[in-house]
Parts: structure tokens; sequence; C-alpha cells
């Protein structure tokens, strides 16, 4: 089985988030890149149907030399080559616009699946899996907590709203991964060793086939302007011992708050 | 020329969801007379078509067929995409629910458009809309600009007022033909947990360390059952394997903006602020009067959890016999 695995850097979830000066972005001065906490389950996923089916695994991210580190760590736990999916013009793509490079680049691989996280931490937009799927005219399931496969059919188990839908298709599939799903190994020193040995392919805009097709104009959404949310009002800290704490609590969501 | 707003109405057990509703209403309220149609997906749904009409749709486009008995992204990828031919919408709009989550943006990137997602403000620019989301799990927020001729855009359940601010709607069958359908879903398993979904409660009781055991869940749930609320907790008792995933808020979990948000023992990280602090009223026990939580409670009481929410089971159940 050929499996690819998507990998997106993020900023460390410990971020305490900043604004640039053009409020267009948020402050990366002094930020930690690590990959998407989601996508280590994708990462862990691809691991076992390798060891289960055999075959071969390879992870793709897109973005600048913040990926380096993140690829390595993919290689590190044991994916066995690593692709770095790196323009100029591939700064501040939508997520249409990096589902077409992603699509580009997993194509005409050979690929039987892929395995991403079902959001990546900061954007937060959870379509890229979805979108992905579409313009490779693949299966998908996402939100996955729950995956079997035989090589050739899969069955997924998704988590929706109160309950968990048991989906069955063929493959190839793009598969989000969902908290759940597995628990991630972390690389060994064997692991770390090797993979600083290892080489990272990287691939631009035109060795892709992309170039003038993703990026510049042809970005449909982008961020006007970012904002911090509104600061808090000043809170109550209630007084005395707990049954005049809670009796006063119920008094003021009553009538101060209007939410009982 | 695109015009009007198209509304994917998601339905489910032969009702029509609210956060659905919420967002016909949003449409409504948006469209300054262009034409709403709303579209429902599914088998037997014809019924429902017409208490669209009073969330503001003009039209109702319904795809019921046998094909949409059970969710396939696929089939229901067609079916918007047939809709979306059928009234040349400037906007899409879909509750920002998993299901919507899985076929919107397959949908988009089939018609080439751009999706904005889990939007909680939407503002007017002349005859633009500028849809304000989270980021970061909501440790900011991102004012976002469309330049496209048709658009997507899935709204957070519980932010946008549910109004029946419509009349009758005309209903119309819509053709689609499913036929490249690739997985779909062969069974439901109803999860053992809360019966309101965490990200439409509109009220959350959540739990962390300072509950000090799983065996303490109970205490934590008759205060859910007093109050109709449903149950969270942080990630820490999540990791611990106190309790399942699908109940962690925050980041790597669920963001919620209920009404009334009660944090049981919980500190209070940057990854579970980020989760919850869009909430109406947040109220914050813990027996350590320095946690973090406390800057971002509206109504903070130190002391034991397990002593504390008892007393206060008691009294929400008093105040409500009183009622």
């Amino acid at each position: 089985m050929k499996i690819a695995v998507c990998v997106k850097a993020v900023p460390d979830t410990e971020t305490k988030i900043a604004l640039a000066a053009d409020k267009k972005n948020i402050d990366f001065a002094g930020v930690r890149f690590i990959a998407s906490p989601y996508d280590e389950f994708a990462i862990e996923e691809a691991l076992k149907s390798k060891e289960k089916l055999g075959g071969e695994t390879t992870v793709f991210s897109l973005g600048g030399a913040e990926c380096t580190d993140v690829l390595r760590d993919a290689l590190a736990r044991g994916i066995d080559s690593a692709v770095h999916l790196n323009d100029a013009d591939f700064a501040g793509l939508d997520t249409l616009s990096t589902a077409k490079v992603l699509a580009a680049a997993i194509k005409d691989g050979g690929f039987d699946a892929v395995f991403v996280g079902h959001t990546g931490s900061g954007g937060d937009n959870s379509q890229v899996p979805s979108m992905l799927a579409e313009l490779l005219g693949w299966a998908q399931t996402t939100m996955v907590v729950k995956f079997e496969t035989d090589g050739k059919t899969f069955k997924a188990e998704r988590e929706i709203e109160g309950a968990h839908e048991i989906v069955e298709g063929n493959l190839p599939v793009v598969i989000s991964a969902q908290k759940g799903l597995n628990e991630p190994r972390y690389p060994g020193i064997k692991g770390v060793m090797a993979a600083r040995r290892k080489e990272i392919a990287v691939k631009d805009a035109t060795a892709l086939g992309v170039k003038g097709t993703v990026g510049g104009d042809k970005i449909k959404v982008k961020i006007k302007e970012m904002l911090l949310p509104p600061e808090r009002p000043q809170g109550k800290k209630l007084e005395g011992d707990a049954d005049t704490q809670v009796k006063q609590l119920v008094s003021l969501l009553r009538s101060e708050a209007h939410v009982l | 020329m695109s015009i009007g707003y198209l509304v994917f109405v998601e339905s489910r057990g032969g009702q029509l969801r609210k956060a659905s509703l919420e967002a016909l209403s949003e449409a409504k309220r948006k469209s300054a007379g262009e034409s709403v149609t709303a579209l429902l997906i599914g088998s037997g749904v014809k019924a429902l078509a017409e208490s669209a009409g009073k969330y503001g749709a003009d039209k109702v486009l319904v795809a019921d067929s046998a094909t949409f008995a059970d969710y396939s992204t696929e089939a229901y990828a067609d079916a918007l995409v047939a809709a979306v031919k059928a009234c040349s919408p400037r906007f899409v709009f879909a509750a920002h629910t998993a299901m919507a989550r899985d076929f919107v943006p397959r949908v988009a990137a089939r018609l080439d458009a751009p999706c904005v997602a889990d939007v909680m403000e939407l503002r007017s620019e002349g005859q633009n809309l500028l849809p304000v989301r989270p980021m970061y799990s909501g440790k900011c927020l991102g004012v976002y600009e469309i330049n496209a001729d048709l658009a997507f855009i899935t709204l957070r359940p519980n932010i946008f007022a549910l109004e029946e601010a419509g009349g009758s709607a005309t209903v119309e069958d819509l053709a689609v033909t499913a036929n490249d359908i690739k997985a779909k879903v062969a069974d439901v398993q109803a999860s053992q947990g809360n019966k309101v979904e965490l990200s439409e409660a509109s009220i959350i009781v959540s739990g962390g360390r300072g509950i000090k055991g799983p065996e303490n869940w109970p205490v934590l749930q008759s205060l859910c059952d007093a109050l109709g609320a449903a149950l969270g907790a942080s990630r820490a008792v999540v990791d611990a394997g106190w309790i399942d995933h699908q109940y962690q808020v925050g980041q790597t979990g669920k963001t919620v903006s209920p009404q009334l948000y009660i944090a049981c023992g919980i500190s209070g990280a940057i990854q579970h602020l980020a989760g919850m602090s869009s909430s109406k009223v947040i109220v914050a026990i813990n027996k350590d009067p320095d946690a973090p939580i406390f800057k971002h409670a509206t109504y903070g009481l130190v002391g034991d959890v397990l002593e504390i929410v008892p007393k206060l089971t008691e009294e929400v159940r008093k105040l409500h016999e009183h009622n």
C-alpha cells in the first residue's frame, strides 16, 4: 500500500498569540513550530497501515522553512520519505489553493490513501481534506476515529454530533484524522539519527505544474484584518462559605446575567 | 449573474436542525430583498419543507430520494451542486456541523469557489459580506475578504439568532443524478453521552483535574441534569483517560459558545481558554484562588468542587421547583 501523509507546520498550541504590525497575520517572532496536533494521528495511522499491509509512506508539507523540522520529525517516527512543497507563490494561500498544490503533488504518485489531520491548528478551516479528495476524484471520510483497510476497501468510523457513522468504501481515499484514532508514537533516538541523514525533496510551483494557477490573484479569500478577541469585563469573586457563595451565584445568574 | 442566497438545511430524525435554521434566519437578514432558497436533502424530507419558509426561505428545493437515506459525501455533494446550478446564488450558507464540514468544502472545490468555515459574525460591506471567524481556536479573530462571484460560508451554531421572519415558501423538487458514490454510511451508532451536543448546548458544565477522579463525574452529571446542560471536560482529564475525547473543550477539542459555561476544577490552560472564552457567562469553581481561569470568569467561586457543585445542584433544583 502506498500512503501519503500531509502535515502542516503550525505554532505550538501553547503560543500566546500577538498580532503582526499590519494586523494581517500573527506575530511569528519567537514562535516555535510543531506539526499540527491532528497530523500526528495521521502519521501514526500511515505507519500502522504500512506495518499491517506493507508498502511505503511519504510525507508532504506545504510552507516555508518552518516545515523542515516537522518533516524530519515525521521521518524520525518512521515515514520513508519527505517532500517539501515550497515556493514564494505559496505564501498566504487560501484553502482551495492549498488543496490544489497538495493534489498536484499527490495525483501521479500511485497512492492508495492520504492521511491528514482533520483541521490545521491555527487556520482551523477543516476544508483541505475534503477539497483534496474532490480534486483527486477519490473517496473521503473526515473526522475519523477508527480506520481499517485490506488494501482495496476501507471501513472508517467518523465522529458526528452525538453519534458515530460507520463509512464503507473503496480505496483510494482521503482520511482526515480526529483525536482518538490512535496513540501516536514518539520518535526514538535511532529514528532521529536516521532522519537527519535522509534527504528532503523540495518541489516548487513549476515542478508541480501549478505555476500561475495558485497564489496571487487566484487567492479568492484572504484576511483583511485580524483582531484579538474583546477583553472580558472584570468578573466578580464571590465571598463567604460554600453555602453563601452558591446562593449568591444562583441569584446573580438569575437577576444579573439572566441565564437561569 | 449570481444573486441571492442558498442555504443547506440539514435534517436529522425527521426534524430540521436548529443550527441550520439559524443559518437560514441569518441569510434572510442579510438578503435585503434578494432571494433566499433553502435546500433539503434526504429521504422523506419533503414534509419538512414548509417549515423552512417560516425562517425566511422564499423557495425550498427538495432532493428527496432513497439515494439520500444514508449520508454519502458524493451524493450530498451532487445535490448541493445541482441546487447551486438551479439558483446561481452569490452565497451558499450551511451550519458548521460534522456533515457540512465533510461535504461543503468538496462542493466548493468542484465549483472552484472559496469556502469560509465556522463564521461567528457576518459584516456587510456594500454588496459583499465580510465573514469574521475565530482562528487559533479563538485566541484571535480573522475578518475575511471574499473575491469571487460564488462563496460557501459555514456558520457556527448557537451564535446567529433564530428568527421566524418569513412566510410561506414555494416547494420544488430538485432532480439530482448521484451515480458515482465511492463511500457511504453503512451504520450510525448513537454515542453514549450528552443528549445535547456540546457545540450546540446553551449551558455547559465542564470538569477538570479538580474533580479528583473519574468516579466523580456523577456529581457534575447531576448538575447537568438539573440545568439541562451538556457535560464537558478539560484536555488534562481526557488525556488521563477519565473521559472520552468527545467531551473535550478547547484546542484539539471542541470550541463552544454557550450562554453559560461552568468550569469545575479547571485551572484554565491557554488551550482550554481558547475553546470557551466566547461563552456569554463563565462561572469558575476552583480551590486555587490564583488559577488563571478566574481572570476570565464572570463569577468566581473559590472552594472544593466536590463540596460546591452538589450545593449548586440543590439550589438549581429548588429554583425549578418554585417556578
